[in-house]
């Protein structure tokens, strides 16, 4: 899961993570009203979405950068107006952009130097690891790409934690000295709590800055969560933003369905992510361009597979769909059944193409003929596949 | 022979009174699994099914009974827990089937694990079979048929259609494992790959893989220097738009890693045959094994 900068924000005061004031605003008065509050002529409204390269971002209606310095409420007001309710297209956003329904007023730092600082769980080693560079506030695969030898990374080992020493030698790293030594040595410390104690998979700040009177802030962040872990952070789940979703995939997540949306028109509806991938991917091999992933997992109920046939359908580039299961504790007969069911419910307005296999395929594969429903039962796999690509092809 | 599980095996069932746990226990049992033991605790003295003695806590159990392989069915929540007191009270082999376990808690398993003589499958695996002899986990035991072809997964209902392509062409397994489509977990495609490079029954391999992470490549590199039987790879999650989570937790493509392309390509050089779609892993198979 992944929040706003603003939420971040809220985060790091909690952890004591140094950070300039700013709140949120979802109209340009609040904005204009967070600006006089701040009681500062330095001022930044930045859109919030869930991407980056904001800063480097232009607004379809030619408004450029999505980060924009002013100096006044009326100007933080304005600027909001030109965000609020436009598309914001950035690096990461696809041609399409990301409608911005909330800014952020802050106050804006004179920045004297931009430092790259994240924390994120490596699956390589199964240990979190730090990565700092001194090439702040740009992409840190540029960085990575151009000037590989400015990145460090350091293991943090697990059951220790981050130890004071370990955050002054990255301190050290990231060229700070004097009284900011110790400042970033703190934040560092205070984000890695920030990290374990949420069960985060990511924490990146880019920009980390020292200001120009010798402050060290954190002027940007993005968060990832753990989707396991989210039962035990109630807090967290409350920040989750359903709009900066797709909306296949929110209807999906309130039936326990594993589903995300892609552009192709053939919709496919499997047991088990591995063969959830395998299906997708024969699909293209066959010719076609799968609509979706769907795992309904192992045991699905008859109304999970309703739910999953109406969200299939609702996506109107869809021209057939495939169901793929393997029923192997889930015997193929109540699949069968439950397809059938689930068909009728919906009424599908495209060819269904079925391929079942394992245990009872016989008398599943007996009460989709006898239902007498437009569906084209496949032999195997690679037929499957070929069914559904020329019936997504009006065949 | 055959690797990890055989009709020695003593298994205990974490969570064997919970309702997925109750079923795949009895699943493994008339699969002729020999299970020895439950676990619940505040349940002890009881039994299961009148036929399996159930303890509060693992150490009990196994100094009881002598088990020397658990199956986990414990909650997410509870499942780290569970399986850092397997590792205490010294089970060899845990397999542990929960998916969701928190990536944190792994975290910490995984470091604990490290200095200890137990061996970890999973987590969010189907579990291992060893045909005829030993079913550890959620996988239907009859599409399998005892023979010579070791098969290493991530997931469950991909194996089993490998699986499944195998056995009806009459080419049995060894032994077949799933190492779980989490980003942390025990038993990597590697380890699964060197034991079953030391196991004489073991004349061939299948190697299903998926996008994220490293193991599938790390596998291969050694294959190409240390392996001599033949191998057959598929990976799944070519078509998988980078940057989300394809149903595991541990397959996501982040950034250019992880790729199916980068896969394939490390099998490729590695002198694997790789099979084109899931629906050609066993041909794929038996043409290079006939060679
Ligand atoms: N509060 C602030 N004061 C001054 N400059 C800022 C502030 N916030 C952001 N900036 C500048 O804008 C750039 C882009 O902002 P950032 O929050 O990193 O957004 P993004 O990464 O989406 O482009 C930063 O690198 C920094 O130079
Ligand atoms: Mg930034």
């Amino acid at each position: 899961m992944n929040i706003h900068e603003y939420q971040a924000k809220e985060l790091f005061q909690r952890f004591g993570v140094a950070s300039p004031k700013g709140l949120p605003a979802d109209t340009p008065e609040e904005a204009e009203k967070v600006a006089t509050d701040l009681k500062t002529s330095h001022l930044v409204v930045k859109a919030q979405i869930h991407a980056g390269g904001r800063g480097k971002g232009v607004f379809k209606n030619g408004l450029k950068g999505g980060v924009r310095l002013c100096s006044s409420p009326a100007e933080a007001r304005e600027l909001a107006q030109n965000m609020l309710g436009h598309f914001l297209v950035t690096n990461q956003t696809g041609p399409d952009g990301r409608l911005v329904r909330k800014v952020m007023v802050a106050e804006s730092v004179e920045i004297q130097r931009e430092v790259y600082f994240a924390i994120l769980m490596d699956r390589e080693t199964g240990v979190p690891v730090v990565v700092v560079s001194t090439e702040g506030g740009v992409d840190i695969e540029t960085v990575a790409e151009k000037s590989p030898d400015k990145i460090y990374r350091e293991k943090v080992p697990p059951l220790l934690g981050m130890q004071p020493y370990m955050a002054l030698k990255l301190a050290r790293q990231l060229e700070f000295s004097g009284d900011q030594l110790k400042a970033a040595a703190k934040l560092i410390q205070n984000v890695y709590k920030l990290f374990s104690t949420l069960d985060c998979s990511l924490v990146e700040i880019n920009p980390l800055v020292v200001t120009k009177s010798g402050e060290v802030l954190a002027l940007d962040a993005k968060f990832e969560f753990d989707d396991n872990a989210l039962y035990r952070h109630p807090e967290i789940v409350a920040m989750r933003d359903e709009n900066e979703e797709d909306p296949r995939e929110v209807e999906a997540s309130k039936f326990s369905l594993n589903y995300i949306g892609l552009d192709g028109d053939i919709a496919c509806l499997v047991n088990g992510a591995g063969l959830a991938m395998a299906t997708m991917d024969i699909i293209k091999y066959a010719g076609g361009r799968p609509a979706n992933f769907l795992d309904v997992g192992g045991g699905a109920s008859e109304e999970q597979v309703t739910e999953a046939f109406k969200i299939l359908i609702s996506d109107k580039n869809v021209k057939a769909i495939l169901v793929n299961i393997f029923g192997g504790i889930m015997r193929c007969d109540v699949i069968a059944q439950g397809i059938i069911n689930a068909v009728r419910a919906v009424t599908l307005p495209v060819p269904l193409v079925v391929r079942l296999e394992g245990t009872n395929v016989d008398q599943g594969k007996k009460l989709l003929t006898e239902s007498k429903l437009p569906i084209r039962a496949a032999a195997d796999l690679a037929e499957a596949a070929k069914l559904v690509v020329a019936a997504a092809r009006g065949a | 022979m055959s690797i990890l599980v055989n009709r020695n095996t003593r298994l205990l069932v974490q969570g064997i009174t919970g309702q997925s746990g109750a079923f795949h226990a009895r699943g493994c049992m008339e699969y002729g699994t020999n299970v020895v033991a439950g676990v619940t605790p505040g349940k002890g003295k009881q039994s299961f099914d009148g036929k399996v003695p159930i303890y509060d806590t693992v150490s009990e159990a196994r100094k009881q009974t002598g088990s020397n392989a658990t199956m986990i069915f414990v909650p997410a929540p509870f499942a780290a827990d569970a399986i850092l007191e397997a590792a205490d009270a010294g089970i060899e082999l845990i397999v542990c089937i929960t998916e969701g376990i928190p990536v944190m808690d792994m975290m910490r398993v995984k470091e604990v694990l490290r200095t200890s003589k137990s061996r970890l499958i999973g987590p969010n695996c189907p579990g291992i079979i060893t045909p005829g002899e030993c079913k550890i986990g959620i996988m239907p035991g009859y599409i399998h048929k005892r023979g010579n072809v070791g098969v290493i997964s991530r997931s469950g209902t991909l194996t089993y259609e490998a699986v499944w392509q195998l056995t009806q062409r009459g080419y049995g397994q060894s032994t077949c494992i799933g190492v779980g489509g989490d980003p942390i977990h025990g038993t990597s495609h590697l380890d699964a790959v060197k034991m079953f490079a030391e196991d004489a029954e073991t004349k061939a391999l299948i190697l299903i893989g998926e996008i994220g992470g490293s193991g599938e490549e790390e596998a291969a590199v050694w294959i190409k220097t240390n392996l001599k039987k033949p191998v057959c790879a598929f990976i799944a999650g070519a078509t998988a738009p980078p940057g989300r989570r394809m149903g595991h937790a541990g397959a996501i493509v982040a950034g250019s890693s992880g790729t199916a392309a980068a896969k394939i390509e490390a099998m490729k050089a590695a002198g694997i045959a790789v099979a084109e779609t899931p629906a050609t892993i066993a041909e794929t198979l038996i043409k290079v094994f006939k060679n």
